[in-house]
């Protein structure tokens, strides 16, 4: 019961097959979790946590060269009445509760940020309008770390969006208190050249539910790790991941999920679309379930429609089971194709050609911009969709 | 009255690093309330002649015309094509992931129509009609094609041909794979379209199983890259009993 299974599986496009190492999330890591950046070599590229990422375009954040500038990025941040918004120092000790650093640009962020952003919505407080953090790039490099904290039975809905043109290594820490409920909306809308990396690590408390959409659609090269980990039974995390990968872009998407609780749900679905010369998504979700957590149920899901020749996808789904006594643990991934065929079947009933990959790609996210729950976020997503398919025409 | 005319019909395929011509030079008019079959055996080239005049992009016109009331056919667009009322029913329709057959046909035949169909009299014309093809309305939140079995793929297709009401109808092998149950649906479907007299049907089947459920006024048979001879019902008679021998083996076929 105690013995670790694990189940890799691959799915790529292009004739190339991705397979999960035969190892587990822990081994497969080149140093164990730190804050510190100097617990972490330098990456060579061939590591498992490294290997699908283009080094020479992370623009010295991997190694120690970048430099954060003057002008980085600027925050600003919009709260309904009730909700506490503070810049603390290094010392607060509320930074980094949620979880540690486990590659080097994410602990290279939290060695590097001066200041941190925290925002506190107090126990039982419930905000009927959502929390709207902007961070636009300015043209330079930064490091950043922001805080999400809700307060027992407390209930927000936080946007955070990214837009301009930075190079930026940022953390979040969201800690969900007894019975809160987050949900929280993180949009990667980067201008072409912008570098963004980062860890999103929740603490989910008893009871409590944390909803998470992760939608990227712009930057040279983006990088991000959502994690879960569980402070008590009864929680409940749902991952919603959109990607819209261009001609030339780099947006990988490293999940975790760590079932270290009895009792607790977990859903992850990811669904990218990619389309032009060397678009590159890739897409690697694990799942632990510790010997302890009996109860667990969790699926994770990820698909790609890839829209054009030239596109790569590198989707890995690896699910760690320590115990049986589980209610369900379940996995799937799957790359498709939008092909001539399909073109034609649609143009053979009067669809000209640019509606008919419309209608394919918007029916494709559709099933995800639904559940927003956010208007403006739902509409612009699909006015983005829209933009990035008529500029590939 | 619409009419359908292909002249002298040349169409090449590339395969394996080589040009190969499929249809040497087919002539054919089919008019509106007319029921043609066209019958062959395989590699014949009927469903190379189906999907060129839907204008499947592996195909190439070397020789010939298509009009369809006197408008260029071949000059047309796939999307123009279907738009000017051409119709075609594949033998292997493709799934769509991600797009569900209701929102399928609606932008469909809002594209057809010009506009968008009125929700409320769409929604019942929808249900009406697959309730005539014997199909659950759950049918419709599935995704196009997708996990279809070979009856439901050929009910979907004839769904759309009583809902987009061309003007030539091509059915490519729409009775292959179909019990007698299904063959009898899809074939009343198929009746219920050309009782309203306003479209021209292009039958292309390999057996003559169908003709019991829906009367061609002319038959063709297919050999060689065109149509080695024409007649009326009493050819598929012929066809029943003799097979396709005469025309393969005979030297018709070039």
């Amino acid at each position: 019961m105690a013995e670790a299974q694990n189940i890799p599986v691959g799915s790529t496009t292009a004739g190339q097959i991705a397979v999960a190492a035969e190892s587990t999330v822990a081994t497969r890591m080149s140093a164990p979790p730190s804050f510190d950046v100097a617990d972490f070599p330098v990456p060579h590229g061939r590591e498992e946590e490294w290997r699908f990422t283009p080094l020479e375009r992370l623009r010295g954040l991997h190694d120690g060269t970048a430099v954060a500038t003057g002008t980085g990025v600027k925050v600003d941040v919009q709260a309904p009445e009730g909700v506490t918004v503070e810049t603390v120092g290094r010392d607060d000790a509320r930074i980094g509760k949620a979880g540690t650093p486990v590659d080097r640009i994410a602990a290279q962020a939290f060695s590097a940020f001066e200041k941190a952003g925290v925002i506190t919505v107090p126990k039982e407080t419930v905000l009927t309008e959502p929390i709207r953090v902007a961070v636009h790039g300015e043209g330079g490099i930064a490091y950043g770390h922001q805080v999400v904290e809700l307060g027992a039975f407390a209930e927000a809905v936080v946007v955070i969006d990214h837009t301009g043109d930075a190079v930026l290594a940022a953390n979040v820490d969201y800690v969900l208190g007894d019975g809160a409920k987050l949900t929280v909306i993180s949009v990667q809308d980067w201008d072409d050249k912008a570098v963004h990396v980062g860890q999103h690590n929740a603490l989910i408390g008893r009871d409590a539910t944390f909803k998470s959409f992760v939608v990227t659609f712009g930057g040279d090269l983006v990088r991000l790790h959502p994690r879960v980990a569980y402070a008590g039974p009864g929680g409940e995390a749902e991952l919603f991941g959109l990607y819209f990968t261009d001609a030339g872009q780099h947006q990988e998407h490293r999940l975790l999920v760590d079932h270290n609780t009895p009792h607790c749900k977990s859903n992850v679905a990811y669904k990218g679309a990619l389309q032009g010369e060397d678009a590159h998504a890739v897409w690697i979700g694990d799942v632990l379930i510790e010997a302890k957590a009996e109860g667990t149920d969790t699926y994770e899901m990820n698909r790609n429609l890839v829209l054009t020749d030239g596109a790569r996808v590198d989707s890995v789904p690896n699910l760690e089971i320590e115990t049986g006594e589980i209610v369900g643990a379940g996995h799937a991934s799957a790359t498709g194709r939008f092909d001539d065929e399909q073109l034609f079947y649609l143009m053979a009933r009067g669809i000209p050609a640019d509606e008919a990959r419309r209608l394919v790609v918007r029916g494709f996210f559709a099933e995800l911009v639904q559940q927003i729950g956010v208007d403006d976020i739902e509409e612009r997503l699909l006015v983005k969709i829209d933009e990035e398919l008529e500029a590939s025409v | 009255m619409a009419t359908l005319e292909i002249r002298d019909l040349h169409v090449t395929v590339e395969a394996d690093n080589a040009t190969k011509e499929i249809l040497k030079g087919v002539d054919l008019t089919v008019k509106q309330g007319e029921t043609h079959a066209i019958m062959g055996p395989n590699g014949s080239g009927k469903s190379t002649l189906a999907y060129s005049l839907a204008g499947h992009p592996k195909y190439t016109i070397t020789e010939g015309t298509v009009t369809l009331d006197g408008e260029d056919v071949l000059e047309m667009s796939v999307d123009e094509r279907a738009r000017a009322g051409l119709f075609l029913a594949m033998q292997y329709p493709v799934e769509v992931p991600g797009v569900s057959v209701s929102n399928f046909l609606r932008t469909s035949a809002t594209a057809i129509r010009g506009e968008a169909p009125k929700l409320r009299t769409w929604i019942k014309e929808v249900k009406e009609a697959m309730q005539n093809l014997n199909m659950d309305p759950s049918f419709a939140e599935r995704n196009v094609n997708e996990g279809f079995s070979g009856g439901e793929k050929k009910r979907h297709e004839i769904l759309q041909l009583e809902l987009l009401k061309p003007k030539i109808a091509i059915l490519d092998e729409t009775d292959s794979g179909l019990d007698v149950d299904a063959l009898r649906v899809v074939s009343e479907g198929v009746n219920r379209v050309r009782e309203t007299g306003e479209v021209g049907t292009l039958l292309i089947t390999h057996y003559t199983r169908i003709l019991r459920y829906i009367k061609p006024d002319q038959v063709h048979v297919f050999a060689g890259g065109r149509i080695a001879e024409s007649g009326g019902p009493e050819l598929a008679d012929k066809l029943e009993a003799e097979g396709y021998e005469a025309y393969t083996k005979g030297g018709v076929s070039a």
